[in-house]
């Protein structure tokens, strides 16, 4: 009854624009059809992302510590200039804005290592849960059960267990009489907490990416080499991986992308110490514009802009890699 | 058509409650260190019934959200009608006058003329708020810890060094983590800094450089820390301007000493309860003081107010002596007020310890030196403290040297100078 109803209603619109959709498309062509369907999608891109990207390479123009535009001042290329100003790039205590380029060199080391570690792991995961071991619902549920945790939970969980009188410390006490450690007030340690508790609670989500790819893999090529007694090392570098590479190439620029944006977890668990050890590039922006006395949102604003550049190129990369993909699978 | 309009106008109506302002509505946002969230619900429930005409909602938040996200809500020309804030000067452009809305000018300055300066934008004259309380850095030391190690409380004149010296034998004996903790804020290392000599204000008004005598208490500081005597990880476990504090591992024992200032004794009051014996130090002495730095939190009433008339009748209720008096009694702050002050308070406690703190303050504020005083009316108060707190937490963490740290605070602060401008 409801959708006998609602069919009415649509035929009913469908009707009403019908004539006038026909006589457009009469008038413009098939691409200005294509143009007029993308309207409502080109309008929420620009509302939500092109026009305060502008917005904010404006603000990465000015200078002064108010929010409003018409409050501050044109300050041109200035903010770019000091960030790029620089004795050593490699060295941050040489840069006019040193804090810039030690979120800059923690941010690349974290990426480096995060993903390498989360692709690795994500895989291993996946390949263990396709296969038919005992409760596997209930391991894939585990797996992701992190995914599902609001990030200041996760990074707050971890920073119970991991301060000086956390559970860790408890349990290597109570069990090998350990003296207590301060995990998130060593530079190393507090430095890899961030990116294991990262992999903690993304880690489900790449796996079931990978997951689904393995599950599309199919089963006869496996029986064609088993009878053909190929061994489970090349089964895998011949069979698995190559098929399961689109996965791949998508778990990896996505992981790029996300750990290039680290911020919630890690600023929670360690906000940002010891020092300066652990504080990423997501946060320095927070800093500069909203957190410091004194705020310098056009430093931001440029440093947001610089961020933005090294997203553009992953994405890039992203788009480069699946065209390849797409162009394999025609071949 | 009537069933439309109806549809129409009810819409209207939720679209502007979400947005607007009606009259008589006053939203409050607070923060609490202790129990004055409850104590001024309380004191609220009483006003809004004595005007019916008056809703008051009160937007309890963590002081992070008031240091962090409140300026940035300003800026935006959002934000509450009324808010509970410790930065008072740099963001005095958006607190509104209320003098052509109170019941009795002359009150106002009479009783709260004094703190009035730490919230007006520098050279007016305006009544922006009150002091719900006035606080003053200081220390509390864990006497049960003292005592079992069979070491002597420091007499009121102790330096830095004694404390430390004495608080790194009870932390041995004791076993505890570290001797004393201080927490990570420049407000709190300012009142060392000062007893120590250090001056921030240059003869122009504007940030002098840091000078000798500063730079030796960040050393001494840094050198506690290395040493493990001093708590490590408060100063290390952020970065920036973030404020962390010890109080927690205070209250669990975990250090002899802790330097933090009179706004805790409530906190300490319900959370330590009779587990230990605890006192108020007041400030240990420098070579040129024995000063801790005044301060607190002011009520402020906010210029983008829709309800002016309103804000003032609220702010009026607050700072009136009956309720300012209760406010202090129940919350154990120290109040600003100077009839409720003449007229003697009755903390609302039997806890001992509590009630010789609170004495113990209220000496400690008649050593506070002249140059501390200053400080909170002051505009380039909380540049200074950023950019302290910030590069002494990078030496702590081992990134930079004491003689780089020194170069880049001064650079911060003639940067923040800079951008203000």
């Amino acid at each position: 009854m409801a959708s006998g109803l609602t069919m009415a209603v649509v035929e009913r619109i469908m009707g009403i624009i019908d004539i006038p959709l026909r006589r457009w498309q009469k008038a413009t062509g098939q691409t200005g059809m294509a143009s007029f369907f993308l309207l409502p999608n080109m309008a929420v891109f620009g509302v939500f992302v092109l026009i305060p990207f502008v917005i904010n390479f404006i603000y990465s123009m000015t200078g002064g510590a108010q929010i409003f535009l018409d409050e501050r001042r044109y300050v041109g290329m200035q903010q770019y200039r000091e960030i790029f100003s620089c004795g050593n790039y490699l060295d941050p205590n040489s840069c006019v804005q040193d804090g810039f380029w030690t979120a800059v060199q923690n941010t690349a080391l974290f990426v480096v290592l995060q993903v390498i570690l989360l692709i690795v792991l994500s895989l291993v995961t996946a390949l263990i849960l396709n296969r038919e071991i005992i409760g596997r619902s209930f391991w894939r549920a585990v797996f992701f059960f992190p995914v599902l945790l609001s990030p200041v939970v996760t990074g707050l969980i971890w920073r119970w267990i991991l301060q000086r009188q956390g559970l860790l410390n408890f349990i290597l006490y109570e069990w090998f009489g350990a003296e207590p450690f301060n995990w998130l007030t060593d530079r190393t340690t507090a430095f890899m907490a961030t990116i294991g508790v990262t992999i903690w609670a993304h880690m489900g989500f790449y796996t079931l990416i990978l997951l689904a790819g393995l599950q599309a893999i199919p089963k006869d090529l496996y029986e064609a080499a088993q009878m053909d007694g190929t061994s489970r090392s090349r089964v895998f570098w011949r069979i698995t991986l190559p098929l399961l590479m689109p996965n791949l190439i998508v778990v990896l620029v996505l992981a790029l992308i996300r750990a290039v944006q680290v911020f919630d977890e890690a600023f929670v668990l360690t906000g940002g110490g010891p020092g300066t050890s652990t504080m990423y590039i997501v946060q320095y922006i927070y800093e500069m514009g909203f957190a410091s006395e004194l705020r310098n949102p056009g430093l931001a604003a440029a440093a947001s802009i610089l961020m933005g550049a090294v997203l553009v190129v992953l994405t890039l990369m992203q788009m480069a890699a699946s065209r390849r993909n797409e162009k394999k699978g025609e071949r | 058509m009537m069933k439309n309009k109806t549809i129409i106008a009810a819409a209207a109506m939720a679209l502007m409650s979400t947005t607007a302002a009606f009259a008589g509505d006053v939203r409050i946002m607070w923060y609490s260190d202790g129990v004055e969230g409850e104590v001024l619900k309380d004191l609220i429930s009483r006003f809004e019934k004595d005007n019916p005409d008056i809703h008051v909602t009160i937007d309890e938040v963590a002081y992070s959200v008031i240091k962090e996200q409140l300026p940035v809500q300003l800026a935006a020309g959002n934000g509450p009608d009324i808010a509970r804030v410790t930065n008072l000067k740099s963001l005095s452009q958006y607190w509104l006058d209320l003098t052509p809305y109170l019941k009795d000018v002359d009150f106002w300055k009479k009783n709260y003329g004094d703190q009035l300066d730490w919230m007006r934008p520098d050279g007016s004259d305006i009544i922006p708020g009150f002091m719900t309380q006035i606080t003053l850095t200081g220390g509390f030391a864990n006497k049960t810890l003292f005592d079992q190690a069979g070491v002597a409380l420091p007499g009121p004149d102790a330096t830095w060094e004694d404390w430390a010296k004495a608080t790194q034998k009870v932390a041995e004996s004791q076993q505890i983590p570290y001797a004393f903790a201080i927490d990570r804020s420049g407000h709190r290392i300012t009142g060392p800094m000062i007893s120590y000599g250090a001056n921030y204000i240059g003869a122009d008004g504007m940030p002098a450089p840091l000078d000798d005598k500063g730079k030796k208490f960040i050393s001494d500081l840094v050198g506690w820390t290395k040493d493990g005597i001093a708590e490590r990880d408060v100063w290390v476990s952020a970065a920036g301007t973030t404020y962390r504090a010890a109080a927690d591992d205070f209250i669990n024992s975990q250090v002899a000493f802790y330097y933090a200032g009179s706004w805790q004794i409530p906190n300490f009051m319900t959370k330590i309860g009779t587990d230990f014996d605890w006192v108020a130090t007041g400030s240990p002495c420098g070579p040129a003081a024995c000063t801790g730095m005044p301060g607190g939190a002011g009520l402020v009433a906010m210029k983008a107010t829709k309800n002016p008339e309103d804000v003032a009748k609220v702010m009026d209720y607050l700072a009136s002596t009956p309720v300012a008096k209760e406010f202090a009694e129940r919350t154990l702050f120290l109040p600003s007020n100077k009839e409720v002050i003449a007229g003697g308070l009755d903390f609302k406690t039997d806890n001992q310890f509590a009630k010789e703190a609170l004495n113990t303050f209220v000496k400690a504020s008649s050593t506070t030196a002249p140059e501390a005083l200053k400080l909170p009316g002051w505009k380039w108060s909380d540049a200074y403290y950023g950019a302290l707190v910030s590069r002494v937490s990078q030496v702590m963490a081992g990134e930079m040297s004491l003689d780089e740290a020194y170069g880049r605070i001064d650079q911060d602060i003639a940067d923040k100078v800079k951008e203000a401008k």
